[in-house]
C-alpha cells in the first residue's frame, strides 16, 4: 500500500505537468478522440494529450511495455484511473483497437504481428473497425459467407459486412472470413486484418432511427489480403472471434456501467427540474421510486463490475461474467433513457429545432440509439443463451 | 484546495479495494458454516421443528456457541472471537441455505451490535460474555405497526424515581417468544413520528408488566407482540444516552438489514440451485425441461439478479467492518435487492417445479414463505427505495 501511495504521488505530479488545461473537463461526445489517420482533432490540445499519454503507454495502462503499453499492475492502473478522475481528465483515446482487437492480438497473434499492430493501437495511430456481422449472419454469426480464397501468397476476399461501426472513418478492419466452405460452419472461419484503403473496399453509411449513421455496410470485392495478415491458424478464427466478443461485451457493458451505472450526473436533479419538487423531493412518488430503483440498479451493477475484475485477478475466468455484464449493462442503459424521457415529458421527445434545449435533443437521440445496445455485440437473448449454457450448464 | 477534494474519495476507494472477494480465512469460515448447517440442520430438521411447534433448537444454539459464532462480533475482553461482521454474514448466508433459524440474528447481529455500539463497560461485561457462551438470548423491540416504520414510536418511558416506567405495544419482535432480555425503543420526549426523543432500554424478559403474545407466521420462526404495561426499570437500564437513541437505533437497524440480507442471499442461491437441478433432471415431452428456451432465459435472468444482489451484500458487509459513512446506503441497497430478488427467485422457482412445488412435501414452498417474511422484515423494497432516495436528497 505504501508503494501504491508513492506511485500515486508520481502519477499526480505527471498528470499535473502533462494534462493540458482544456483536457480537464467533461468531454462533449463530439470531442471524443478515436485516433487514426483521419482524426481531425478539433481541439489541438487533444492531440497533445493523446501523444503524451500514448507515449507513456497509459492509453493502455496494463498492456506489456514490450508492445508500447504502460506495463502497470491492476492496482497501479486503478490509481491512474482515480487520479485522472480526480482532475476530470478526459480519456485520451477511445478505440476498438483498445477495447476489442488489442486484447485478442495479445493472446493470439504472432510476435511479429504484435510488434507491428499493438504500438499503433496504443498511440492511436490506426483506427480499427470490426468486420463481423453480414446481411445474412446476425445472431447466427458463424453462418457468415464472406469468402477468402487462397491465392498462394494472398487471400482474395469477396462478400459484404454490415453494422460495421465507423467503417467510413476507420483505417483498418479486423475481419472474419470463410476460408473453408466445406467444413462445419465454426471450423471454416479465419481471422484476418486488412487496410481499408485496399482496392475493392467500399463503405456505405446506414441511417438509423436516431437519424445518425454510426454504422456502415462494407463491400469487399476482390480485395487482396497478404497471407501474413492472418491471425492465428487458418480455419481457427472462431476461437479468436469468440474471445474478442467477450472483450466487446465487457466494453459495451462498460458503456452502460459508466452512463447508466452511476446513474449519470444528476438524474435526480433532472427529475426535480421537470417533474417538480415538494420539500426537496421529486414530486411524483411513482417516478421517485423508479429513479431510486435505477440508481440502485446502477450501484449494484458497478459493484458487480468491480467484483468480476477482482475475481478475474484471482484467476476465475471473466468469460461467463462478460455475458452477465453485457446483458445487464445494456438493458440498464435502455432503462436509463426510457426513464429520462419519462422525466422530461414531451420535452424529451424533440427531434430538432429551437423548442428544445441541446440536452433535451441529445437525450432523445440517445434514447433512440440505446435501443441498439441490446442488439449489437450479441443480443440480450444470445447473452441469456450463453449464460444458460456455459454458466448454468442447462442442456441443449 | 487539492486536500479538500482528494483525501476522502481516495480513502474510500482504498477501503473498498479489498471488499468484494473472500480472503482465505473468510473462505474457511464460509466452508465450515456450510458443512455445519448441511450436516446438522438440513431442511428436514426445519420441518421436524416446525411440526413440533418449536421455532429453533436450543441444542443447535449451544453447538453454534461452541463454534464461536455467538461471540463472533465481540472483542476477546468480552469473551468473543472478534471475527467481524463480514464473517457473521457468511455464517448467516449459509444458515439461509438450509432455512436454519437460530438466535444468531436477533441476539448477536441486532442486540449484540446495540450493546457494543452504545453499552457502558458494566453493561458490556454483564451481557456480552453471557451471549458469547450462548446463555443469554436477546430481542430488539422496535416496530409498533404492521409495516416497518422506525420513525413511529409511541411507546413511552416516563421518569419514575431514579428510573423509568415504560408503557406501549411492540409488534413482530423477532425471537420475542424466547428472549431472556429485550432492548426496547421508547420515547422519552416528543411525539410519535418525531426523529428525536428516543431512548433504548434494557428490559429483563421476566420483568413485571411484560406480556408476550406469540405471532406464528408463515415461516414458523419466533416472533411475538410484546406488551409493556408500566414496566419499571432502573437508571442503569438505559442503553446509550437518554433522548439519544435514534442514532444508535439507525446503526443497529442497518446492521440488522445487512445481516438479514446475507441470510436471504443464501436462501435465494439455495432455491435457485434446487431448481437448476430439477431443470436438468425433469423430463416432459420426452426431453429435459431445462432445454426449453422459455425456462433457460428465465433461469439466466435470475442468475444475473442473484449476482447483482450478491455484490450488494458483500459490499454492505464490508461497509460495517470498515465503518464506512455510506453504510445506510449500502444497507438499504442490500435489503432492497434481496427483498426483491428473494421474492422473484422463489416465486419463479416454485412455478418451474409446477404442481409438486405447491405441495407441503416439497421444500421450495418453505423457501418462498421464509423469503416473504424476510422481505417484509426491517423494510421491504419499497421502504428501502424511498429511504435511498431520501439519503440521496430526492
Amino acid at each position: 500500500m505504501e508503494y501504491l501511495e508513492e506511485f500515486r504521488q508520481e502519477v499526480r505530479a505527471w498528470l499535473e505537468a502533462n494534462c493540458p488545461a482544456s483536457m480537464r473537463s467533461p468531454m462533449p461526445e463530439t470531442e471524443t478522440v478515436w485516433g487514426g489517420r483521419k482524426e481531425r482533432y478539433p481541439n489541438p490540445e487533444a492531440k497533445l494529450w493523446l501523444d503524451r499519454m500514448g507515449g507513456k503507454g497509459w492509453t493502455t495502462p496494463t498492456w506489456p511495455k514490450d508492445y508500447g503499453g504502460g506495463g502497470l499492475s491492476v492496482h497501479e492502473a486503478r490509481v491512474l484511473q482515480e487520479e485522472m478522475r480526480r482532475i476530470q481528465a478526459r480519456p485520451p483515446l477511445t478505440s476498438f483497437g483498445i477495447g476489442m482487437l488489442g486484447p485478442a492480438l495479445l493472446e493470439f497473434a504472432s510476435e511479429e504481428q504484435k510488434h507491428k499492430y499493438i504500438p499503433e493501437i496504443v498511440r492511436g495511430e490506426i483506427r480499427w473497425c470490426q468486420g463481423y456481422s453480414e446481411p445474412g449472419a446476425g445472431s447466427d454469426l458463424a453462418g457468415l459467407q464472406t469468402r477468402a480464397a487462397d491465392q498462394g501468397d494472398h487471400f482474395l476476399v469477396n462478400g459484404s459486412k454490415i453494422w460495421t461501426s465507423y467503417a467510413d472513418k476507420a483505417d483498418w478492419m479486423f475481419c472474419l472470413v470463410r476460408t473453408d466452405p466445406e467444413a462445419p460452419k465454426h471450423r471454416g472461419i479465419s481471422f484476418i486484418l486488412f487496410d481499408m484503403e485496399s482496392p475493392g473496399v467500399s463503405t456505405s453509411p446506414i441511417r438509423l432511427i436516431s437519424g445518425n449513421s454510426p454504422f456502415c455496410q462494407t463491400f469487399l470485392d476482390d480485395v487482396r489480403v497478404p497471407k501474413e495478415n492472418l491471425v492465428g491458424p487458418l480455419n481457427g478464427g472462431w476461437t479468436i472471434a469468440k474471445r474478442l466478443l467477450e472483450h466487446e461485451r465487457t466494453m459495451i457493458a462498460g458503456i452502460g456501467g459508466m452512463m447508466g451505472g452511476t446513474g449519470g450526473p444528476g438524474m435526480a436533479e433532472v427529475a426535480k427540474d421537470y417533474v417538480g419538487a415538494v420539500e426537496g423531493r421529486i414530486a411524483d412518488s411513482g417516478l421517485r421510486d423508479k429513479v431510486a430503483k435505477h440508481q440502485m440498479d446502477g450501484r449494484s451493477f458497478a459493484l458487480t463490475m468491480r467484483r468480476v475484475t477482482e475475481e478475474a485477478k484471482q484467476g476465475h475466468g471473466a468469460g461467463a461474467a462478460a455475458s452477465v455484464l453485457k446483458y445487464f449493462g445494456t438493458e440498464q442503459n435502455k432503462r436509463r433513457y426510457e426513464l429520462l424521457v419519462s422525466l422530461l415529458g414531451s420535452q424529451g421527445l424533440g427531434w430538432d429545432g429551437d423548442g428544445f434545449s441541446e440536452r433535451e435533443l441529445v437525450t432523445a437521440r440517445q434514447w433512440l440509439r440505446s435501443k441498439g445496445n441490446s442488439i449489437e455485440g450479441g443480443t440480450s437473448e444470445i447473452q441469456l443463451n450463453v449464460i444458460a449454457k456455459n454458466v448454468l450448464g442447462l442442456p441443449d | 484546495m487539492p486536500g479538500e477534494t482528494t483525501d476522502q474519495p481516495t480513502r474510500c476507494e482504498e477501503a473498498r479495494r479489498m471488499a468484494l472477494t473472500l480472503s482465505d480465512e473468510q473462505t474457511m469460515v464460509r466452508d465450515t458454516a456450510r458443512d455445519f448447517f448441511e450436516t446438522t440442520t438440513p431442511v428436514a430438521e426445519f420441518r421436524r421443528l416446525r411440526d413440533a411447534g418449536i421455532p429453533y433448537s436450543t441444542d443447535l444454539w449451544r453447538q453454534m456457541a461452541e463454534l464461536g459464532w455467538s461471540g463472533i462480533l465481540f472483542p476477546e475482553d468480552y469473551g468473543g472471537s472478534d471475527f467481524g461482521f463480514f464473517n457473521l454474514g457468511l455464517v448467516l448466508e449459509q444458515s439461509g441455505r438450509t432455512l436454519t433459524a437460530s438466535p444468531l440474528f436477533a441476539t448477536v447481529a441486532l442486540a449484540g451490535s446495540a450493546v457494543l455500539l452504545a453499552g457502558t463497560e458494566a453493561q458490556k461485561h454483564r451481557i456480552l460474555p453471557a451471549v458469547a457462551v450462548g446463555e443469554r438470548r436477546m430481542a430488539l423491540a422496535v416496530d409498533e405497526k404492521p409495516r416497518h416504520n422506525p420513525a413511529w414510536i409511541e411507546t413511552r418511558a416516563d421518569k419514575a424515581g431514579d428510573g423509568f416506567r415504560i408503557s406501549g405495544q411492540k409488534t413482530f419482535v423477532i425471537d420475542g417468544q424466547t428472549a431472556d432480555e429485550f432492548i426496547v425503543v421508547a420515547r422519552t420526549s416528543g411525539d410519535a413520528g418525531n426523529a428525536g426523543g428516543l431512548t433504548l432500554f434494557l428490559v429483563p424478559g421476566d420483568a413485571a408488566g411484560v406480556g408476550r403474545t406469540a405471532t406464528n407466521m408463515v415461516d414458523h420462526r419466533d416472533t411475538a407482540h410484546i406488551a409493556l404495561d408500566g414496566v419499571t426499570v432502573a437508571a442503569d437500564a438505559v442503553l446509550g444516552a437518554v433522548d439519544g437513541g435514534r442514532d444508535v437505533l439507525d446503526r443497529v437497524l442497518d446492521r440488522g438489514r445487512v445481516a438479514l440480507s446475507a441470510e436471504m442471499l443464501g436462501l435465494a442461491q439455495a432455491s435457485f440451485d434446487l431448481t437448476l437441478d430439477y431443470l436438468k433432471t425433469r423430463k416432459q415431452f420426452g426431453v429435459l425441461i431445462g432445454s426449453f428456451q422459455a425456462l433457460k432465459h428465465r433461469a439466466a435472468e435470475m442468475f444475473c439478479q442473484i449476482e447483482l444482489a450478491k455484490s450488494a451484500v458483500l459490499d454492505a458487509l464490508s461497509a460495517v467492518d470498515e465503518q464506512r459513512d455510506d453504510l445506510p446506503q449500502a444497507a438499504s441497497l442490500a435489503k432492497e435487492r434481496l427483498s426483491d430478488t428473494c421474492q422473484r427467485v422463489t416465486n419463479e422457482c416454485l412455478q418451474m417445479f409446477g404442481g409438486i412445488g405447491m405441495t407441503d412435501e416439497h421444500d421450495i414452498g418453505l423457501y418462498m414463505k421464509r423469503a416473504r417474511v424476510a422481505a417484509a422484515t426491517f423494510g421491504d423494497a419499497y421502504f428501502h427505495r424511498d429511504r435511498y432516495a431520501r439519503l440521496g436528497d430526492y
